[in-house]
């Protein structure tokens, strides 16, 4: 059965594109991150144009990140007075990431950048996590007490002046790291259409040591408002958000979403981050080896439409 | 008296010089055609679609019909466009867009139906000059490029490209006779097929001389819901996008409900 996408312009086959949703939203309900960073390459690779992919991914990140968040804020692990700081640095971010991107279309090197950005984030993330969560499998092994250092050690980060309380998560903490990381993230949103939690929730605990307990739900409301704001402006300036492409997605999401749930309740925290890190890792290197590799074509056709 | 007007007048055209011969001189034949639509419209389940075009050779020659020497090309040209063909090139290990080069105003869709193949029915001269098929339609380049000696590689990679992405497409059989003057020609339209105005030009030629040409315009819009988000995603965006993310709120926010656990 084929649906057609009247912004992206093309017939697609629905199946393909909830199968999509679906596998993004189990494993993102499985990890616990929005999957955007898996939605975008994938869309690409079935031949949406990257502009449109980009600004749907974006949408399609709102819906799974209200989903987890609402559950986050029952449970009362969202600290609202950190999510603003993170937010206000986000949605700069993100502006600056809108002129970016239409900078690098105009110059014809948005794939480029889009590939090279992941490529190099989701190596070092990937690394990163695959590194810590096979240390702790081992500690584990060994009947170890896992022994993250305590909020409360001390690096360069906590010596920053404009200090501020945030009683939720029990730091006093500088405003400047927070709102750089909010502001990082917030270019990558617009630029490539990720959430950034798969980013943001190692940054938030390894860097400014903010306690576990309420570090993804506090990320996933950053996430809800800078992706929102993400696809207000890509929808104002480049008119590429497809509503009825990132319909199919979040109705598939969310419902693979909840089996992800299921699945990732019954192993435990480092077994996850070991197979999230193996799955980053999987997706940065696939986008490394078409970088290398000679391409079949080497000619590619912009037209004045959609296409980069 | 026909047979002798009509070599009277390709005498004439053999005399004429090359250039004029694109241009139709008083045949006695007159070509016609007709569409069933001059609309198409693309719905949810738009998977491409067949056109056929009707048409009839005016005072045409009979012995020569019977000879089959009248031959017919149909195009169906879609909305023209500046495109750019971008070439990548290994830098540091990398493959990046380097060159690139634009060509002005080609169509973003053709298709091509003929009563055989078009290399066969006139010289390729006479083709450069009409703009007819895949090969011959008009290339040039604008804005700087160079010495130009990369042109025949980027307008080869252009076709190419074109072809095998099936959005331009040839089929030299799709014309055929019903009768002896009456024609049919059938053309696809691929699934994504751009909208806007398309033109459908038929061609006539005699023994390998152009005869006559008509065109039609061939509209291809979309239609109901994937109209109307087209229009407000252009019209409204702001709104549109306000609407794109309370979807996904309310989306998220069921989600949420309907799998409530706790």
């Amino acid at each position: 059965m084929t649906v057609y996408l009247p912004i992206a312009e093309l017939s697609v086959n629905i199946f393909i594109i909830l199968g999509m949703g679906a596998a993004v939203g189990f494993l993102s309900g499985m990890f616990g991150v929005g999957g955007g960073f898996l939605i975008t390459p994938l869309l690409i690779f079935y031949n949406i144009p990257p502009v449109v992919a980009v600004a749907t991914g974006a949408n399609q990140v709102v819906a799974s990140s209200i989903s987890g968040a609402i559950t986050h804020f029952r449970r009362g692990t969202i600290d609202i007075k950190l999510g603003t700081v993170l937010l206000c640095g986000g949605l700069a971010g993100a502006t600056v990431g809108i002129w970016i991107f239409a900078l690098l279309r105009r110059i014809g090197q948005l794939d480029l950048v889009i590939s090279l950005a992941y490529v190099l984030l989701l190596g070092t993330v990937g690394s990163l996590m695959l590194w810590e969560s096979i240390n702790a499998l081992r500690r584990a092994a060994k009947n170890e007490t896992v022994t993250l250092k305590r909020p409360g050690h001390h690096n360069w980060v906590h010596r920053l002046p404009l200090k501020m309380r945030f009683k939720k998560s029990k730091i006093y903490l500088s405003v400047i790291p927070i709102a750089v990381l909010g502001f990082c993230i917030g270019i990558l949103t617009s630029v490539m259409g990720v959430g950034g939690g798969f980013i943001m929730v190692p940054a938030m605990i390894y860097l400014l040591r903010i306690p576990t307990n309420v570090v993804v739900g506090t990320s996933l409301f950053q996430i809800i408002f800078v992706s929102a704001y993400t696809v207000i402006v890509q929808a104002s300036a480049n008119y590429t958000v497809d509503i009825v492409l990132a319909f199919v997605l979040m109705i598939a999401g969310v419902i693979g979403a909840q089996y992800g749930v299921r699945v990732g309740q019954r192993l435990r925290g480092e077994q996850l981050r070991a197979l999230l890190a193996l799955l980053v890792l999987a997706v940065g290197i696939r986008l490394a080896i078409e970088l290398v590799i000679p391409p079949k074509e080497v000619y590619s056709i912009v037209s004045a439409g959609l296409g980069f | 008296m026909r047979t002798y007007l009509a070599l009277l007048f390709s005498g004439l055209l053999f005399a004429a010089p090359l250039a004029a011969r694109a241009e139709p001189i008083d045949f006695t034949e007159k070509l016609d055609i007709g569409i069933s639509t001059d609309e198409i419209a693309i719905t949810s389940d738009f998977r491409g679609a067949d056109l056929t075009i009707f048409g009839a050779i005016d005072g045409a020659d009979p012995g020569l019909l019977a000879q089959g020497k009248y031959n017919i090309v149909v195009a169906l040209e879609g909305p023209k466009e500046n495109t750019t063909v971008r070439k990548k090139e290994r830098v540091f290990g990398i493959w990046i867009n380097t060159n690139s080069m634009t060509f002005e105003k080609v169509p973003e869709s053709y298709s091509l139906s003929s009563t055989r193949d078009i290399e066969t029915i006139a010289p390729p001269g006479d083709m450069n000059n009409m703009g007819i098929g895949v090969d011959h339609m008009p290339l040039t380049p604008i804005g700087f490029i160079g010495d130009g000696s990369n042109l025949t590689e980027f307008r080869d990679a252009f076709r190419r490209l074109r072809e095998t992405t099936g959005i331009y497409q040839r089929d030299p059989g799709g014309v055929q006779f019903i009768s002896s003057s009456l024609f049919k020609a059938s053309l696809r339209l691929p699934a994504d097929v751009p909208n806007g105005s398309h033109i459908v030009r038929a061609y006539l030629f005699r023994d390998g001389l152009f005869v006559a040409a008509k065109a039609l315009e061939l509209r291809v819009v979309k239609t109901g819901l994937e109209q109307a988000i087209t229009t407000a995603a252009h019209q409204q965006p702001f709104l549109y996008g306000l609407v794109a993310v309370l979807l996904a709120v309310v989306t998220g926010w069921l989600a949420s409900i309907v799998f409530r656990r706790d």
